[in-house]
């Protein structure tokens, strides 16, 4: 895994710019619910690059959550193109998008959302199933998803065993489990304490320095900081595109503050 | 994915909620057990009346002298003069599909010995009438053709008669009073109980045919010929041949009706068949419905499950999982759901048919094609109310899944 995100970061240093991984052309999302349309993106023209580390930003109905349904193929635009590695997925079949979603996306969500009383093994191979590996090769890649997030040696633990920053993680490896393109965040740190919130951003650094594009929608300005660019929404369109000046590590920040009680 | 991984899942997950699945199994359960027993007990009761019906011989044809209509009257059965002993001799002559057959009237009369007495029926016939029957003796034998010719005033009895005027001590060669006439007992029938009719088979004594007519009736004429075909298949030809030779014996025109009727037991074993059958179906109808009962059970657990995981769907969506893979998901969990109760409905079935056979004494008969059935039918049922759940399942928005708390 390490080795082949090694590759994909000597590809994308060198095309930065033409090697996009995600292209979004004036891509509108209008919901009609009942008899009121609802204009969720008013056109949107995004442009992220492989190695790219994105934080979306923007108020409660400002549209974010929209693009990040349409970036992850769980919907899609009513016009305009969604470019993914080169494909327009825009208007793809339901099925075509479910073997994107496995092969080309990770996701990380807000609550965790691991199946209980499974262990954090059986966790992260689920994407392995539905990619139709063997049996051996979907183990081999889970353990190494895990020890990546420095949870190898808690393969057999139950969600219930996990604090909260772990099942994170496990999360984490899971969304990684079928080497994907593009790591997609949705308020990754919203159900954590602040350290173990610096915890999983300086994962997502340490990831993102291997070659990972990852995209980041989260409301938190501090969260938001350890991003290479910050994308403001509001209303349904890009307000301000703006890449991060002073970035700090997180694993600094980490190592300056004071340990809490939890592991 | 795979269908054992699939498998595997579903699995896990009835495994999860442990007394609910029970539950929801214990409908499909109780209805496959129903069936099988149901089916066993109507089986069993089919049997135990065919057992009955072959012990009275399905080879069996009883002809009896019919009503005869004098001048617009009928009068009843048996009220005829016209079927004789010599009409027994020409059916056994003519016949090639009758085996035997042998002369039988009747009378009741009182039987005495010593200070016992005993009313019952008295019977002439033939000896070879009680091979016609299959019916063993228990003590003695049958009288001979020699007493028949005779008119010898001899008696073989039935066991109720027996018990009746002799105790524990031995009939056979003692002098009992039937009527005024003295009869020496020769032979004792055995046991042969109820018959499939109901009747006490055991109570009656059975005399030579001419002894009967010359001293006790008076009457020459027959009441009934008892007939045995060479097979049950030949009994319908055998019922042909003596409608022919009868009719022919007795100058019947063509277009008047017979003046005899002929009673034929692969027609009573039959119509006993049939009816065992619609109680069968019966049953076993009745236990269907309580596995449709225990089928809406499952679907109703299952559209809770689908419910109650609907973010887990929502992620397993996100990850990569296609509608077809949720929906194959939903349906194999009530489709096994069903199968393993169905597996345990057969122990369960089985086990009380085994159960019911050693407490009630009823012959309860298994029958495979009672399994078989209610396998296919409860994973039928599985697959129809697991359907509309896993649908639902497979349709659900991620989004509004994911969202979903």
């Amino acid at each position: 895994m390490a080795t082949i995100l090694a590759e994909l970061e000597q590809t994308a240093t060198a095309n930065e710019k033409q090697d996009a991984v995600i292209g979004i052309q004036d891509v509108h999302r209008i919901y009609q619910l009942g008899e009121n349309r609802v204009h969720a993106l008013r056109g949107i023209n995004l442009e992220i690059g492989r190695g790219e580390f994105v934080a979306i930003m923007g108020s409660s109905g400002s549209g974010k959550s929209t693009l990040m349904n349409i970036l992850g193929c769980l919907d899609r635009p009513t016009s305009g193109n969604y470019i993914l590695d080169g494909v327009n997925v825009a208007q793809l079949p339901k099925k075509e998008l479910a073997a994107i979603r496995n092969r080309r996306l990770g996701f990380v969500f807000q609550g965790f959302n691991l199946l209980a009383r499974t262990t954090a093994l059986e966790n992260v191979e689920l994407p392995t199933l539905y990619a139709k590996l063997d049996v051996e090769e979907r183990q081999k890649r889970a353990r190494r998803a895990l020890e990546m997030v420095g949870l190898g040696e808690r393969l057999d633990h139950f969600p219930s065993q996990l604090s909260g920053g772990q099942q994170q993680r496990v999360a984490i490896a899971r969304a990684l489990v079928n080497q994907p393109s593009i790591l997609l965040a949705d308020e990754p740190t919203g159900n954590l304490d602040s350290r173990t919130s610096v915890e999983i951003m300086s994962i997502l650094q340490k990831l993102n320095d291997e070659g990972l594009t990852i995209v980041l929608v989260t409301h938190e300005p501090d969260i938001a900081q350890y991003a290479k660019r910050v994308i403001t929404f509001r209303d349904g369109r890009v307000r301000r595109d703006e890449l991060v000046a002073q970035r700090p590590s997180a694993a600094q920040v980490l190592a300056e503050m004071p340990t809490s009680e939890e592991d | 994915m795979e269908l054992l991984e699939t498998m595997k899942i579903a699995l896990r997950a009835l495994a999860r909620n442990k007394l609910r699945s029970a539950l929801t199994m214990l409908g499909i359960i109780i209805g496959v057990g129903a069936v099988i027993a149901m089916v066993g007990i109507g089986n069993g009761a089919q049997k135990e009346v065919q057992d009955r019906i072959a012990a009275m011989g399905t080879n069996l044809l009883y002809v009896s002298a019919g009503s005869v209509n004098m001048g617009g009257t009928h009068l009843g059965a048996g009220a005829t003069q016209t079927l004789v002993s010599s009409d027994v001799t020409a059916i056994l002559s003519e016949a090639p599909a009758v085996a035997n057959a042998a002369p039988v009237s009747s009378a009741s009369t009182q039987l005495v010995f010593g200070n016992q007495n005993w009313a019952t029926t008295v019977s002439g016939t033939e000896p070879q009438y009680f091979d016609i029957r299959d019916w063993a003796f228990s003590q003695g034998d049958t009288f001979s053709q020699d007493d028949v010719r005779r008119a010898a005033n001899v008696a073989v009895i039935g066991e109720t008669v027996r018990q009746n005027l002799f105790g524990n001590s031995n009939p056979v060669g003692q002098t009992i009073r039937a009527g005024n006439l003295p009869f020496t007992v020769v032979g004792v029938l055995t046991a042969k109980g109820t018959s499939g009719m109901g009747g006490d088979q055991d109570d009656g004594i059975y005399v030579p045919i001419t002894t009967l007519q010359k001293k006790i009736t008076g009457q020459d004429w027959l009441r009934n010929i008892m007939v045995s075909a060479k097979s049950q298949a030949q009994s319908y030809a055998a019922q042909d041949q003596i409608t022919a030779i009868l009719r022919d014996r007795h100058r019947i025109r063509a277009g008047t009706p017979d003046d005899f009727s002929i009673r034929n037991l692969a027609d009573i074993a039959e119509l006993a068949d049939q009816s065992a059958q619609v109680m069968t179906m019966l049953l076993a109808s009745i236990a269907g419905v309580s596995l449709i009962v225990g089928g809406i059970g499952i679907m109703n657990i299952m559209l809770v499950s689908v419910t109650e995981r609907t973010k887990e769907i929502g992620v397993r969506v996100a990850i990569g999982a296609t509608e077809q893979d949720v929906q194959r998901q939903f349906l194999l969990e009530s489709v096994v759901l069903s199968l393993l109760g169905g597996a345990v409905g057969i122990i369960v079935g089985i086990g009380s048919s085994i159960l019911i056979n050693f407490v009630l004494h009823w012959t309860v008969s298994v029958s495979m094609l009672a399994v078989g059935a209610a396998v296919i039918f409860s994973t039928a049922i599985g697959i129809a109310f697991g359907y509309y759940p896993a649908r639902k399942a497979a349709r659900l928005d991620p989004i509004e899944a994911l969202r979903f708390e």
